[in-house]
């Protein structure tokens, strides 16, 4: 039979109040509490004050929503199916013209003017160029990563970052600064612990101040995820692995890169 | 489409964090709408499974730090002070009831740590993702409120109290 605890902080008081202390602890809190009215009191008080917020506001959950706000819904909706639609239309078009069979709902992203034009393209080349170097696969190595990060954000304008993805199998290599289309662009390398690399392309010279969703190309052999957020164009490469896990790197960089 | 009645079903729950943390409807209203907008122009950055109830409250607090700074410069708590002490200098008892007002008188971000723990009934965990701010963070925001709102609700002098606890 050992003790009860002396040792009780303010943040397992806390805890206790909101019931997100561990069983373990809720004993020991307990007879703390028993033998400090004041905290016990303290606590009480703060319980009073969370079930007094719930009724107080309780009511707003059983109003009527206002219609304006089901209507943002809506309206939003429909403009989204109506631009899913438009990009039917444009793949039967095209499909029709070519001859071709549609992949996909969406057609590709020049025929489309889309505002992730030949991103896929430039990253795969990129990708292709810089991966198999041995001994100057970067120009500034993960060492230097803050500084690596401020300058190349420096010169694309906007705050970059380079994502964790350790969580995913890979660590940085580091990055270098590349001419593209109308801008520099950023280009980071990661590796595996088998050699295998993924690279990442960022450019901020995005024509249209349009978001994209998700989207994947196959360039010759480098397959590319890639994303717009406003003006910043956003590509994940590689031709070393499966697609599937390329996706699964990628979604780890979107989920870094693109917070809600 | 799924995720638009997903949204309108969470829009009560919206409505109510809303109006607790900005005091009126009107204005909380718009603040729901301002996020449902914003909400459905990022949905491709929502990642399907994840719970949709924390990203839209991350939607809505990035929505809300936006607003407030873009409407007033200058912080809440100080906005709040004059009138307080207004109320000190003609000799009236000094007494903060009303929870609403006692709300009104923390600094946001404590609010919003306060109010996602006790109405939406988020874990610490949960809380701290939602606003993108260490779980220790959200410990003693959360610690910090009640202490304030407490002694608000017992009557002691406001003022006062807020200079030492800030």
């Amino acid at each position: 039979m050992s003790e009860p605890r002396s040792d009780i902080s303010e943040a397992d008081l806390q805890a206790y109040a909101d019931g997100e202390l561990p069983e373990s602890l809720r004993a020991d809190v307990a007879a703390w509490l028993a033998s400090h009215p004041e905290d016990a009191e303290r606590i009480e008080a703060y319980r009073r004050i969370a079930e007094d917020l719930r009724s107080t506001y309780h009511s707003v959950l059983e109003e009527p929503v206002p219609e304006r706000l089901r209507r943002t819904v809506r309206r939003a909706g429909t403009r989204r199916a109506a631009m899913i639609a438009g990009w039917m239309i444009v793949g039967a078009a095209l499909g029709a013209i070519a001859g071709w069979q549609i992949h996909s709902l969406q057609p590709s992203a020049a025929a489309t003017g889309d505002a992730a034009a030949g991103l896929p393209r430039r990253a795969a080349v990129a990708h292709a160029t810089y991966s198999p170097e041995v001994r100057h696969p970067v120009e500034v190595g993960a060492d230097q990563e803050a500084h690596l990060v401020s300058w190349l954000s420096k010169r694309l304008g906007t705050q970059l970052r380079a994502p964790k993805l350790e969580s995913v199998g890979y660590t940085l290599v580091g990055g270098r600064l590349l001419p593209g289309e109308n801008g520099p662009v950023a280009h980071f390398m990661y590796q595996c612990n088998r050699g295998t690399r993924v690279t990442l392309y960022v450019r901020n010279d995005v024509a249209s101040n349009r978001s994209t969703a998700f989207r994947y190309s196959r360039e010759g052999n480098v397959d590319v995820f890639y994303w717009v957020d406003s003006k910043v164009g956003y590509a994940v490469s590689s031709g070393d692995i499966s697609k599937d896990y390329l996706l699964n790197v990628a979604n780890a960089a979107y989920q870094q890169l693109n917070p809600p | 489409m799924n995720e638009a009645q997903r949204l309108v079903d969470l829009i009560p729950r919206l409505r109510r964090y809303a109006r607790a943390l900005v005091g009126d409807r009107a204005t909380a209203d718009d603040l729901v709408q301002d996020t449902l907008e914003r909400a459905w122009a990022k949905l491709h950055l929502y990642r399907r499974g994840t719970d949709l109830r924390a990203w839209l409250f991350t939607v809505m607090h990035n929505v809300h730090v936006n607003r407030v700074r873009a409407s007033r410069p200058t912080d809440t708590l100080e906005e709040e002070m004059p009138e307080l002490a207004q109320r000190a200098a003609q000799g009236d008892a000094l007494l903060v009831r009303d929870l609403d007002r006692g709300i009104a008188c923390l600094p946001p971000e404590q609010r919003a740590v306060l109010l996602l723990v006790t109405l939406e009934e988020m874990s610490y965990e949960q809380v701290a993702r939602t606003l993108g701010i260490p779980i220790g963070t959200v410990m003693s925001r959360l610690s910090r409120a009640r202490e304030k709102l407490r002694a608000l609700m017992q009557g002691q002098p406001v003022a006062a109290k807020l200079k030492v606890v800030k």
